[in-house]
């Protein structure tokens, strides 16, 4: 008995050094793979690899509309998209994990370490407008930008400081960190620290947004205006100006932001050649319009990751 | 093949799994544990400062410059809601295990299981819908409030921890031995007499596992949670202003932040702390189950 005992333990020990030498030779194989995959991709002269996007959920939607097209005329190529976040984008594509790293906001914003974002190349593939949202209720329609920012300081608590009924406002922000957070608090906020104790409601899917703003009395949020629904709550305009592609074009609406698609500073060829298919008239002049983002080249000025803005 | 070698095969495959799950157990505590320490040993954060503190906002620095992490309003958010829906859910469990294994069996059995095991394979996005247009609508109607907050929650986790409570109450009175019961009428106690005194009192340890089981999955829920909790964080004042709890916070923000950041190794620490707190819930069982059996002889 004593004996049998001491072999079924020996055996197990065997077992479980055969299993993790086995998960690690699998380890070692795919990353194995993955080089040998993008050597191959430069040597052939039809295009051939294997690309994956991380990334903004955002951008997930073009992204993967465009990879269809592209994978229906170049057969060689397999894209893998996927969502995970834009800090899941930014961290992958630099760490070398994935091809492209698709992000809402600018990868200096995301990373640690600043200086690793210059390792890294910024296409920037559309551009996102964003606008406030108030619930039916609200009668306000127009609002000024600082009028805007003290509501999301938490200094008006009120809809009659702002001209409407008497009926407090129910903020409803979204995630921290998340890209659409970002691009408004940097556009409205404008440096404004929200002080510790203002601790509005947080939701991170705009779906979910979009609902809760319908629903609750006196609420206000902020949405890309693809969604955006009249015949559920109302947009404001900010300082008179409508939230449309057009006022976004030319800056006099200024809360919007790019949608970025980072490679590694020498992509390989397949990658190379879907990000010039992202920025060519095929996505730009149909799959951006389509998926409710404006295309970039239609913009009339640059912004650039510390939010200074050109004319083009 | 000869048997000798069937018996070490056998072996070799069962073996394989297990060292597999073990492989997987060990990599996983692993990993949550070296990055959620990471906070307090690479970004200097105390550990005192993340279970206390009261203000959390990862993004800005309080005025020694150190981020401002406190995990206190979220800890506070989880046991609440916790609590709360387990207080809601256990009474009606109990009461109707009580009904369908002392009462009508026949019914129990035959609709009543089948119904309740339904209910465990709803989607928790569900139940996150459906609290967030009924539930939170209800609350607002007579509140005042937003709706959004800890009461919302907690209905909504009552919902569906309900099911897991339920099925394992059903589980422990029907496995209470018959003769206890006869014995029971035989002294000439009432039915209710027999349930209250000797049903429910031999079956204590069975429903304090069924309880601490559904308290476990009420303290991991998160996608139905975050929806009707207006996940803000702060230390929850009133069971009608939105707060937030420990599975909130972390889903919300995974996806957002960069590996390496403080933020994102501060949320690893959440999800440290989320599982040595199903670690201690686990550890409770054991605890109940070996004191019940000792009991039991």
């Amino acid at each position: 008995m004593q004996a049998r005992q001491d072999i079924s333990r020996r055996q197990f020990l065997k077992v479980a050094g055969g299993v993790a030498a086995l998960a690690g030779l699998g380890l070692v194989g795919c990353g194995g793979s993955n080089a040998s995959s993008s050597t191959a991709s430069t040597t052939t002269t039809s295009l051939s690899g294997s690309i994956t996007a991380v990334g903004s959920t955002a951008l997930q939607p073009l992204v993967e509309a465009a990879a269809e097209q592209f994978m229906g005329a170049n057969a060689g190529v397999q894209i893998t998209v996927q969502g995970g976040g834009s800090g899941q984008g930014i961290t992958q594509i630099s760490q070398g994990a994935v091809q492209i790293g698709d992000s809402d906001v600018f990868a200096e914003e995301k990373l640690a370490d600043k200086a690793d974002a210059s390792k890294l190349t910024d296409n920037k593939v559309a551009v996102v407008g964003m606008g406030p949202i108030v619930s039916p209720d609200v009668t306000v329609s127009d609002i000024t930008l600082a009028d805007l920012a003290s509501i999301f300081c938490g200094t008006i608590t009120n809809w009659s400081q702002v001209g409407g009924a008497d009926q407090a406002i129910t903020v409803i922000n979204r995630a921290s960190g998340s890209g659409t957070r970002a691009t408004f608090e940097s556009n409205v906020l404008a440096g404004i620290t929200v002080p510790d104790t203002f601790k509005p409601q947080e939701q991170d899917s705009s779906g979910t947004v979009a609902k809760m703003v319908a629903e609750t009395p006196g609420s206000i949020s902020y949405l890309a205006f693809s969604y955006f629904d009249d015949t559920k709550f109302h947009a404001l305009k900010v300082g008179g100006v409508s939230p449309e592609a057009a006022s976004v074009e030319d800056n006099s609406w200024t809360i919007w932001a790019y949608e970025h698609m980072y490679t590694a500073s020498t992509p390989d060829a397949a990658t190379q050649a879907f990000i010039d298919y992202m920025m060519g008239s095929e996505v730009q002049g149909s799959l951006v319009e389509q998926n409710g983002y404006i295309p970039v080249s239609g913009m009339k000025v640059t912004r650039d990751a510390t939010g200074a803005v050109s004319a083009n | 093949m000869p048997k000798h070698r069937l018996e070490r095969c056998g072996l070799t495959v069962t073996g394989a799994c297990v060292a597999l799950v073990t492989v997987l157990v060990v990599t996983l505590i692993v990993m949550v544990a070296s990055h959620g320490l990471a906070t307090f040993a690479n970004d200097g954060i105390a550990v005192g400062d993340f279970l206390l503190g009261t203000t959390w906002n990862p993004h800005q620095a309080d005025a020694n410059g150190n981020p401002t992490v406190g995990a206190l309003p979220m800890i506070c958010g989880s046991f609440a809601v916790t609590i709360l829906s387990t207080v809601i859910a256990l009474p009606i469990a109990i009461g109707s295990a009580i009904f369908v294994v002392e009462v009508a069996p026949g019914f129990g059995r035959r609709v009543f299981q089948p119904l309740i095991e339904l209910l465990v394979g709803i989607p928790s996005v569900v139940y996150g819908l459906i609290g967030l247009s009924v539930v939170v609508a209800w609350t607002r109607s007579w509140s005042g409030s937003t709706g959004y907050g800890i009461l919302s929650a907690s209905i909504v986790l009552a919902v569906m921890v309900l099911p897991t409570v339920t099925s394992l109450s059903i589980d422990a009175l029907a496995s209470v031995p018959h003769e206890y019961r006869e014995g029971s009428y035989a002294l000439g106690c009432t039915r209710w007499q027999t349930i209250w005194n000797v049903v429910l009192r031999s079956a204590t340890p069975s429903l304090m596992t069924a309880t601490i089981l559904g308290m476990t999955r009420a303290f991991g829920e998160s996608l139905a949670v975050q929806m009707v909790i207006g996940n803000s964080a702060q230390i929850p004042g009133s069971l009608l202003t939105p707060a937030s709890t420990l599975t909130s916070v972390l889903t919300m923000g995974m996806g957002n932040e960069a590996m390496g950041t403080v933020y994102n190794d501060v949320l690893w620490s959440l999800a440290l702390l989320l599982m040595a707190m199903s670690l201690v819930f686990i550890l409770i069982i054991h605890l109940i189950g070996g004191r019940g059996a000792v009991r039991h002889g």
